[in-house]
């Protein structure tokens, strides 16, 4: 380990102590709990119905965390008003994927509200009303949004439903099961109705059931079918507020001079010129660099290239990738700490009729997200109010804290749209809130500041995919069955040294270093999986679909190249893998049916198959490639299918489906984050260039039918492809893809 | 010394640096934070405004170049195309995160103006400047197509 190891991440840490620490959490529980107990915390104030949900083992929520009428509600799931608008409380961000859809739906169903009077409002932080049942903090990610809301805020909807219910029943004198409510509206057979919203009132002075009964899956009016997202008007008019949208009487713009090398601290400033640049109101120093402060976004980006920083690079990662990969594949002969072992590895490999050996390449990765990190604070010194699209709130609302010396009370975190996040607005350290305050503390003044990244600050600023490498063996009998199996892999570990080890590293194995590996579905009698974790100063992040970025395409690929050193057609090879697998070969079957797998291909064209379970779901993809006269590939075509449990909005699973090929595909065609002395040497959308138009294939996205409980989307959709074209590519021309991007290859968009 | 320049049909006096981009003039000046920064560098498209009708990259335009021009902004954005544009957009839910969409929609209004009958290949020519993160590329390029046949009837 040197020095410099996770040094950006570990010196926020010193400084402020862990994140969790300053905020009451639960430990995070396996499953989302069946049923919760509501109780009304406001009512019969004129301003409707609000429920909060009774936080377990508290007893009754304090009174004063109901802020009364009007002034909107500090700790609610749901507000029905008199005006008949139904406003759902979202726990979770929308970074893209849908939450303020799919969240709003659940309550839709159990309220049998109307989907035009439903609005959304973020929540605020609040650890225990608001946590997510997976982590046991507020914050979405690893897909888990929807699965772990799933009963909670149907059970919102159906409570309120029950008090509109009883209050309608006692006004119109007749008993509560002779009144229905469809599409908003509740109604009695002799013809009276009412909105919800105009039995709000009544209904928020009627007790709380503590046990309501949720639908059966046969009476879903909501629940399956694809209503349209609750952002769409408000995100093509510009309406839609992000946190760079954020516009206050007084606000200043900072930007952030950063190392170029991570690690290395501020040795000397010279600010002569920044100063006297125009707009520039201060420069200040924080942990993270250099931060001008100024009147506007122009004037301190300005200010910033007027700025001459010493570095002092003395604990500096000084190594570039080539480095990084030479030591990386110097271990690959080492055996590693063990993930999983069946069986006899060595002598299953003594016994083989042939055996396959391949070293795997995957490069660092960059999120960037459209909108760059972003982060609003308005501190007073003895108060604060911050404004970012926060993924996690209970650790930025906690590094908020840490950093300004405030209570959590004295702390308000607005959650707002995100423009994008793929894994960068979750960050176990929350540097980028963690400066914000860090640089509104040192400035000292009562106004609001906005923190921007530039995309150079976005593309340079790590927290990457880690690089890794894979080796993986194989070895097979006379008949073409695998009957040895090592995969070792190689890569810094995304969890150590942040407040999430211990739920995610065991035995010195970081699960999500070989998630994909170490659950490898093929039925191996012989197989091991082994990790070495190496330091390096680069800080990581998990990035779309975390350990499967890399896991999905080794595993996939390598079973190709068995499947033809077997001489088998590679989905029945894995039909004959896949034992007590019967939802990985649901989508393998559902994809191969509608891509017309086994039929004739044009000349000059290939199909290729991959198939791979991430955060609870399975997908399948095949992709299609043409190769053009000059030797260029083509992706044309990817067909996916995807279990994920039921749909509850099909729509967005498709969505989240194609956006994730789309993102996957950057990765296997032309992306990656390359160091040189210490030095990333892209910056922008030029040298680091997303996929666009032109390049994106027909992409067919189909769902397995189930009943099973919803799992996730936003994810598994990203590392199948990967696989999938390079299978193509592997059957059209033999060639394989060991290094990623396949930059090697031409590819063409046209 | 200000500057005018005509935003949305209303005459502007804005007091700002000459080298100003217009993208933070709109933004920070005037508050029209529809258009967004994705690059600085004119390679995304999230800041794309019409300049007399035609799409630029409001990164790319100084305010002292931008002098006398008229602009429009997502916020400033009507007409027959662009409320094609946005409804065919509403109706197939092609937005995502929807920070890039404001330019998606600036790129395809202009597209559809002058070309309403566009062809994929059109299609890919005239958006491949707008890169979008959520990879709703074929959304977009189906909200085209739609919204090219919304105004064919």
């Amino acid at each position: 380990m040197t020095d410099a190891t996770f040094s950006t991440q570990q010196s926020i840490f010193k400084m402020i102590g862990s994140p969790l620490d300053a905020l009451p959490v639960d430990q995070p529980s396996a499953a989302e709990p069946s049923r919760r107990s509501f109780l009304k915390i406001a009512g019969g104030t004129g301003a409707g119905l609000m429920l909060a949900l009774a936080a377990p083992g508290l007893g009754a929520v304090p009174a004063q965390a109901a802020t009364p009428a009007g002034g909107g509600l500090a700790d609610a799931f749901l507000r029905i008003a008199p005006d008949n608008t139904v406003t759902v409380i979202l726990k979770h961000a929308d970074i893209g994927q849908g939450a303020a859809t799919g969240l709003s739906t659940l309550v839709a169903e159990e309220l049998d509200a109307s989907w035009a009077q439903i609005r959304t409002e973020f929540a605020p932080s609040d650890p225990v009303r608001y946590k997510n049942f997976a982590f046991g903090v507020q914050g979405v990610g690893g897909s888990t949004g929807l699965a772990n809301s799933f009963e909670q805020y149907r059970t919102v909807g159906a409570t309120a439903r029950a008090m509109i219910v009883a209050a309608a029943a006692k006004e119109w004198g007749v008993p509560a099961a002779d009144i229905s409510v469809t599409n908003g509206v509740v109604s009695i057979a002799s013809g009276k109705t009412a909105t919800l919203g105009a039995m709000a009132n009544a209904a928020s002075l009627q007790a709380v059931p503590s046990n309501v009964t949720l639908k059966t899956p046969d009476k879903f009016t909501f629940i399956g079918k694809s209503f349209p997202r609750v952002d769409s008007v408000a995100k093509t008019n510009g309406t839609a507020k992000y946190t760079i949208d954020q516009q206050m009487d007084g606000m200043l713009i900072a930007v952030i001079a950063r190392p170029t090398k991570f690690g290395a601290t501020v040795a000397k400033i010279d600010a002569t010129a920044t100063e006297k640049s125009a707009g520039v109101v201060k420069v200040v120093q924080v942990p993270q660099g250099v931060a001008v402060i100024a009147k506007s976004t122009w004037a301190a980006i300005k200010g910033r290239q007027a700025l001459k920083v010493t570095w002092d690079e003395s604990k500096a990662e000084v190594r570039g990738t080539a480095d990084l990969l030479k030591d990386y594949k110097a271990l690959l002969d080492k055996p590693g700490l063990s993930a999983r072992k069946e069986g006899d590895v060595e002598g299953a490999f003594a016994k083989a009729a042939k055996v396959v050996s391949v070293d795997f390449e995957f490069p660092y990765l960059a999120h960037a997200p459209m909108e760059p990190l972003d982060c609003v604070v308005h501190y007073t010194g003895s108060s604060a109010e911050i404004w970012t699209g926060s993924q996690l709130q209970t650790v930025d609302h906690g590094t908020a804290c840490a950093v300004l010396g405030l209570k959590p009370e004295a702390v308000k975190l607005n959650t707002v749209w995100a423009g994008g996040s793929f894994g960068r607005r979750a960050i176990a350290d929350a540097h980028f809130v963690a400066e914000a305050c860090a640089l509104a503390k040192a400035y000292g003044q009562p106004v609001p500041i906005k923190v921007i990244w530039t995309r150079e600050d976005d593309i340079k600023g790590g927290y990457y995919r880690p690089m890794y490498v894979h080796r993986l063996k194989a070895g097979l009998d006379k008949d073409g069955t695998i009957i040895a199996w090592q995969h070792r892999i190689v890569g810094q570990s995304i969890m150590a040294g942040t407040p999430f080890e211990s739920m995610a590293v065991k035995n010195g194995i970081d699960n999500t270093s070989v998630e994909g590996a170490n659950n490898l579905p093929y039925a191996i009698a012989n197989l091991s999986v082994e990790l070495h974790t190496v330091k390096a100063g680069v800080p990581v992040l998990w990035w779309r679909s975390v350990g499967a970025t890399h896991t999905a395409h080794a595993t996939e690929h390598m079973i190709d190249l068995l499947a033809k050193e077997a001489g088998k057609d590679p989905v029945a090879f894995r039909l004959s893998l896949l034992k007590g697998k019967p939802r990985h070969i649901g989508a393998l079957k559902l994809a191969a049916e509608k891509a017309g797998w086994g039929t004739p291909m044009p000349a000059g064209t290939a199909r290729g198959v991959a198939v791979h379970e991430s955060f609870g779901s399975y997908v399948a993809q095949i992709a299609e490639i043409a190769l053009k006269p000059d030797g260029s590939v083509k992706v044309t075509r990817i067909v996916s299918a995807i279990d994920c449990g039921l749909a509850v909005n099909p729509d967005v699973v498709h969505a989240q489906i194609e956006g994730g090929i789309g993102y996957g595909l950057g990765a296997a065609l032309r992306n990656e984050i390359t160091i040189k002395g210490g030095v990333v040497e892209q910056s922008n959308f030029d040298s680091y260039e997303p996929l666009r138009m032109s390049d994106i294939p027909k992409i067919e996205s189909h769902i397995v039918p189930s009943a099973e409980k919803p799992t996730g989307v936003g994810e598994p959709g990203t590392p199948v492809a990967l696989p999938a074209v390079a299978n193509a590519l592997f059957s059209a021309t033999g060639q394989r893809t060991l290094q990623l991007p396949m930059t090697r290859q031409k590819y063409t968009s046209a | 010394m200000a500057i005018s320049v005509t935003i949305n049909g209303q005459p502007r006096a804005i007091d700002a640096a000459p080298d100003t981009p217009m993208l933070w003039v709109l933004r920070d000046d005037l508050q029209l934070t529809g258009t967004k920064f994705g690059c600085g560098a004119g390679l995304c498209g999230a800041c794309t405004i019409h300049v007399k009708g035609e799409p630029q990259r409001a990164c790319q335009l100084t305010l002292k170049d931008a002098a006398g021009l008229e602009i429009t902004t997502i916020e400033g954005l009507k007409g027959r195309v662009a409320g094609a544009v946005q409804a065919a957009w509403a109706k197939l839910d092609v937005v995502q995160c929807g920070y890039c969409q404001s330019g998606q929609v600036m790129a395809a209004t202009a597209l559809l103006t002058a070309k309403p009958k566009p062809s994929d290949a059109d299609i890919d020519v005239a958006m491949d400047g707008n890169i979008c993160r959520c990879a709703t590329y074929p959304r977009i390029r189906a909200g085209i197509h739609a919204a090219a046949a919304s105004l064919e009837g």
